[in-house]
C-alpha cells in the first residue's frame, strides 16, 4: 500500500506540474486575461505537498525495510542501522532524483506563497519555467526511473548500501548538494522567467537573491564535508583530488559564488542585467552538467555513483531541452534588455566584475580539464587530468581575484579613488610582502603555497577593514555576512596553504612494540585486535601517539570489511592539536609479520573546513540579514498603506 | 554586441554534441583485471571441500593452459553456467575452482547437485586471491597459459556462446 500511495502521489504532483506550465506560459502570452492564471501559485503550492508525501512513502519503506520493493532489497539490508537505513532512501540513484523533485516542488511552493515583490506576469513565467524543469525529472522517475517498483516476489535480504556511503558524514553529504543545486535551479526559473517577460529589474534581482544565498550556504557546507569525507575516509590523506565528482560540485559552486556577487550588483545598482541572467542560467547548467558526467558513466571517477549510460541518455536529453533552451531564449532576448547602470573601473561594481571574470575563468579551467579527458578520448588517446594542470593554472586567476578580493569590500559603489582607501592598500600590501619575505626565508616554501600563505593573510586582513571605524553594532547583518564568509575563505585558503607546505609523511614497517616518528609525533604500535561491528569486521591497530615527547594519546585507526556487499574501507585515527592533525592509517600485514602504517603530521589542516564553515555562516548571516531587511520593509510599506487609507477615510 | 550572445549556445551544443558521442561509443561496463598479462600471483589455498585437491599458482606452470574458475555455492549465476563449464570439461578443458568464502558442506552440496567440472577446488575464505588476481565477482573465469600467466579474464557467467571463445582462448594460450 506504502509503496503504491508514494506513486500515486508521484503522478499527481507531476499532472500538478504540467498545469503549472500549461497555464504559466498562457498567463505570459495573454496576460491576465486567461482563468487558467488563478491556479499557477495553488497548483505548485499542492504540488509541492503531493511530492513530499511521496517522499516520506519512501522514507517509510527504507526504515521498515520493505524487501518487496525493488529499490530497498538493492539499497538497504535489514541488520543496518536505523539511520543509515533512512539514508538509503536517498544514497541511490532514484532516490536522489525523488529528494531532488520534491526540494524543488517545496520551493516553488514557498515562491507561490511568499513572493509578492516580482510583477505579478514574471512570478507565473517562473513558476511556469520550474514547471518545465520538475516535469522533466517527474518523467524521469515514472518512466525511467520508478523507486516505487514492487518485485514480483519479495527478497529474503536486502543486498545492503554501498559501504563506502555508510558513514554519517556521507549519509547527509548528498542532501546538502541537492538543496544547493535546486536552490540554482529555482535561480535558473527566475532568470528564465525575467526573459519570458523582460523585466531584469533590481526586484528581480532581490526576488532570486535569497535562493542563490541558499543554494550557495548548502553547496558551500556540502563541498566542505565530502572534502572532509574524502579525507578521513578514503585513507589516502588528501583533501582534494581535482576528481571530476569534486569538480562536479565545485563548478556549480564557483558560477553561483559569481551569480551571488553580480546579482548584488542588480539588487542594489541596476548593473550587469544581462550578465545575471547569464549566469543564472549558468549555474545550474553547471549543477546539470555535473549531474549528468558523475551519472552517465563517460567520465572515471574513484566515487562515481549509480553509473548507467542509459540514464545518461535521458539527463542528456533534460539537459539539451532545459539549457539549450535557456541558452536559445538568452540569445533571442537578451539583446533586448537594455545595459542598466553605468559605472567607473574604480568602484565596488569594478570589483565585482573583475571578481565574476575570475570566477568565470577559473569555472571555464575547470570545466575544461573535466572534460578534455572526454575529448581525446574520442581520438583514441586516454589522459587523465590532475593537480598538475588544474593547480597552477588555476592560480593563474584565482591570485589576482583573491587580490582584488582584499580591496574590493572597501571601495564605494559608482566611483571611488584608489588613492582614498591607500592605507588600507599600504596595510595589506605591507602585511603580504612580510609574510613572502618570513617563509621564504625561515622555511623553504613553493611557489604556490607561499603565495597562499601570504594572500591567505591578506585577504584575511582585507576582509576585517570593512569594520574599521565602524560601530559595530550599528553594521548590517548583511554586511557581516558578507566579512564572516571572507574571512572564512582566507582561513581556508591558509589551512590549505599550510598543508601543502609543512606536512610530513611516514609510511612505515613496524612491528608491535616498536616506534616510528613523523614530524614532531612519536607513534608506538602496542597491539592490533580484531573488532566486530553491527556489519563489518576490522582490524584495528592501538597506537600510542605523542606529541613532541608529551603524555601519549591513544588512537585506533582501522581497516573494515564489510559483508553485504563485501568491500573493504580504512577508518583513519586523527588526533587534532590547535596546530595541525595527526592522520593514522592502519595498513596490510607484511610478509614477514610486521604492520604497514601510513602516518602523516599536517600543520594547520583543520583550517580548510574551519574556513569552510565560516564561509557557508557568513552566508547564512547574508541571508538572515536580507529575509530581515525585505520583512521590515514589507511592514513599512504595510503600515504606510494603512495609514493612508484611515487618511482616505478622514477625509 | 548581439552575435556574443550565441556563443554560449553555441559552446553548448560543442559540449552536447561531444556528449552524445560519447554515450553512444561502447563502454567497458566491466573492471577489467590489471593482471592480465602478468603471472598469477602467489597463493596455496586448501581445499574446499573433503576429498578434492586444494589450488595453488604452482599448479599452473606445468605447460599446459588451463581454466581459473572464481565461484561459489550462494552465487546463483554459478548455477547458470554450471553446464557449460561441464562441457568445457567434456572437451577436455581442466579448470580450477576457487570457492569464495564459502562452507565445504555447501560447496559438496553444490557440486553434488549441478556436478563437478574441478579438478582441484582451492577455498578462499577471505577473497585473498580474488582480490590478488584482480577479480571484482563472483562468478569470473580466467585462462591461464602453460607458464602460469594470466591471458583473459571473462567476467560473469560463462554461457553457450562463451563456450567456443574459452576453447580459442585456451588454444591461442598453448601455443
Amino acid at each position: 500500500m506504502i509503496a503504491e500511495v508514494g506513486l500515486a502521489a508521484l503522478w499527481l504532483a507531476a499532472a500538478l506540474a504540467a498545469l503549472q506550465m500549461v497555464a504559466g506560459f498562457l498567463a505570459v502570452r495573454a496576460g491576465d486575461e486567461t482563468e487558467l492564471a488563478g491556479l499557477i501559485r495553488p497548483a505548485a503550492v499542492v504540488q509541492g505537498v503531493l511530492v513530499s508525501i511521496s517522499f516520506v512513502m519512501l522514507l517509510w519503506l527504507f526504515a521498515v525495510t520493505d524487501l518487496s520493493v525493488k529499490l530497498v532489497v538493492a539499497n538497504s539490508h535489514s541488520m543496518k542501522p536505523l539511520v543509515f537505513k533512512i539514508a538509503g532512501a536517498w544514497g541511490n540513484h532514484e532516490g536522489s532524483m525523488l529528494l531532488w523533485v520534491t526540494v524543488m516542488a517545496l520551493a516553488g511552493a514557498l515562491i507561490a506563497l511568499v513572493e509578492r515583490r516580482l510583477p505579478e506576469r514574471t512570478m507565473q513565467a517562473t513558476l511556469a519555467a520550474q514547471g518545465v524543469v520538475s516535469l522533466g525529472f517527474y518523467a524521469f522517475l515514472l518512466f525511467s526511473s520508478n523507486p516505487f517498483e514492487r518485485l514480483p516476489t519479495p527478497a529474503a535480504e536486502g543486498m545492503g548500501l554501498n559501504p563506502l556511503l555508510q558513514d554519517l558524514g556521507l549519509a547527509f553529504h548528498p542532501p546538502t548538494l541537492y538543496l544547493g543545486y535546486v536552490g540554482l535551479s529555482v535561480a535558473f526559473s527566475f532568470a528564465v522567467g525575467a526573459l519570458l517577460t523582460r523585466q531584469v529589474t533590481p526586484d528581480f534581482a532581490r526576488a532570486m537573491r535569497p535562493w542563490v544565498l541558499g543554494a550557495w550556504v548548502f553547496l558551500t557546507v556540502g563541498i566542505t564535508a565530502g572534502s572532509y569525507w574524502a579525507y578521513y575516509e578514503l585513507g589516502w590523506g588528501g583533501w582534494w583530488f581535482w576528481d571530476p565528482v569534486e569538480n562536479a560540485s565545485l563548478m556549480p559552486w564557483l558560477a553561483a559564488t559569481a551569480l551571488l556577487h553580480s546579482a548584488s550588483v542588480l539588487a542594489s545598482r541596476d548593473a550587469l542585467r544581462v550578465w545575471t541572467i547569464m549566469l543564472g542560467v549558468v549555474a545550474f547548467s553547471m549543477s546539470m552538467v555535473g549531474t549528468f558526467l558523475v551519472r552517465s558513466g563517460i567520465l572515471t571517477s574513484v566515487h562515481a555513483f549509480a553509473v548507467d549510460p542509459e540514464r545518461g541518455s535521458f539527463i542528456l536529453m533534460l539537459l539539451t531541452l532545459y539549457i539549450g533552451g535557456a541558452l536559445l531564449l538568452f540569445s533571442l532576448r537578451a539583446g533586448t534588455v537594455s545595459e542598466g547602470e553605468r559605472f567607473a573601473v574604480a568602484s565596488r561594481e569594478g570589483a565585482l566584475v573583475f571578481n565574476n571574470v575570475m570566477l568565470s575563468a577559473i569555472l571555464a579551467i575547470v570545466l575544461l580539464g573535466t572534460l578534455y579527458p572526454l575529448v581525446t578520448e574520442a581520438f583514441d588517446v586516454r589522459v587523465s587530468v590532475g593537480p598538475p594542470y588544474f593547480n597552477p593554472v588555476g592560480a593563474i586567476f584565482t591570485v589576482p581575484m583573491l587580490v582584488v578580493m582584499a580591496v574590493g569590500p572597501l571601495l564605494r559603489w559608482r566611483r571611488d579613488r584608489l588613492d582614498r582607501v591607500r592605507n588600507e592598500i599600504a596595510i595589506i600590501a605591507a602585511l603580504t610582502l612580510a609574510a613572502i619575505v618570513l617563509f621564504s626565508l625561515v622555511a623553504q616554501v613553493e611557489l604556490l603555497p607561499l603565495l597562499g600563505l601570504a594572500l591567505g593573510l591578506a585577504v584575511g586582513v582585507g576582509s576585517l577593514l570593512p569594520l574599521r571605524g565602524r560601530k559595530l553594532t550599528r553594521v548590517p547583518i548583511a554586511t557581516w555576512g558578507m566579512v564572516v564568509a571572507h574571512f572564512g575563505i582566507a582561513v581556508a585558503l591558509l589551512g590549505m596553504a599550510s598543508e601543502s607546505a609543512f606536512s610530513k609523511e611516514r609510511l612505515a614497517a613496524v612491528e608491535i612494540g616498536q616506534s616510528t616518528t613523523v614530524g614532531p609525533w612519536t607513534i608506538t604500535l602496542q597491539g592490533v585486535e580484531p573488532v566486530a561491528g553491527p556489519n563489518w569486521t576490522a582490524i584495528e591497530g592501538r597506537m600510542a601517539a605523542s606529541y613532541a615527547g608529551g603524555e601519549p594519546t591513544i588512537i585506533d585507526p582501522q581497516a573494515r570489511n564489510f559483508w553485504a556487499p563485501p568491500q573493504q574501507t580504512t577508518e583513519s585515527a586523527l588526533v587534532t592539536r590547535w596546530n595541525g592533525q595527526l592522520y593514522a592509517v592502519m595498513g596490510d600485514r607484511a610478509p614477514d609479520g610486521r604492520w604497514q602504517l601510513r602516518l602523516w603530521w599536517k600543520p594547520f589542516v583543520p583550517l580548510i573546513w574551519l574556513g569552510g564553515l565560516l564561509v557557508a555562516f557568513g552566508g547564512v548571516l547574508a541571508l538572515v540579514g536580507r529575509v530581515l531587511a525585505d520583512l521590515k520593509r514589507r511592514e513599512v510599506v504595510r503600515r504606510m498603506a494603512s495609514r493612508r487609507a484611515e487618511q482616505e477615510k478622514l477625509a | 554586441m548581439s552575435w556574443r550572445l550565441w556563443v554560449p549556445l553555441l559552446l553548448f551544443s560543442a559540449f552536447l554534441g561531444l556528449a552524445a558521442y560519447q554515450l553512444t561509443q561502447p563502454k567497458d561496463e566491466f573492471v577489467e583485471s590489471r593482471m592480465i598479462g602478468k603471472e598469477l600471483p602467489y597463493f596455496a589455498l586448501p581445499p574446499a571441500m573433503e576429498g578434492s585437491l586444494g589450488a595453488a599458482n604452482a599448479d599452473f606452470k606445468d605447460g599446459k593452459p588451463r581454466l581459473l574458475n572464481i565461484w561459489a555455492s550462494w552465487c546463483v549465476p554459478c548455477i547458470a553456467e554450471a553446464p557449460h563449464l561441464d562441457a568445457l570439461k567434456r572437451q577436455g578443458v581442466e579448470i580450477v575452482g576457487i570457492a569464495i568464502r564459502d562452507r565445504p558442506e555447501d560447496v559438496a552440496r553444490f557440486l553434488a547437485q549441478h556436478g563437478n567440472p574441478y579438478s582441484r577446488i582451492g577455498r578462499d575464505d577471505l577473497s585473498e586471491v580474488q582480490l590478488a588476481i584482480g577479480s571484482s565477482g563472483v562468478p569470473e573465469t580466467f585462462v591461464i597459459d602453460g607458464k602460469g600467466v594470466i591471458r583473459y579474464q571473462h567476467i560473469g557467467d560463462v554461457r553457450a556462446e562463451n563456450v567456443p571463445m574459452l576453447l580459442k582462448k585456451l588454444r591461442e594460450a598453448g601455443q
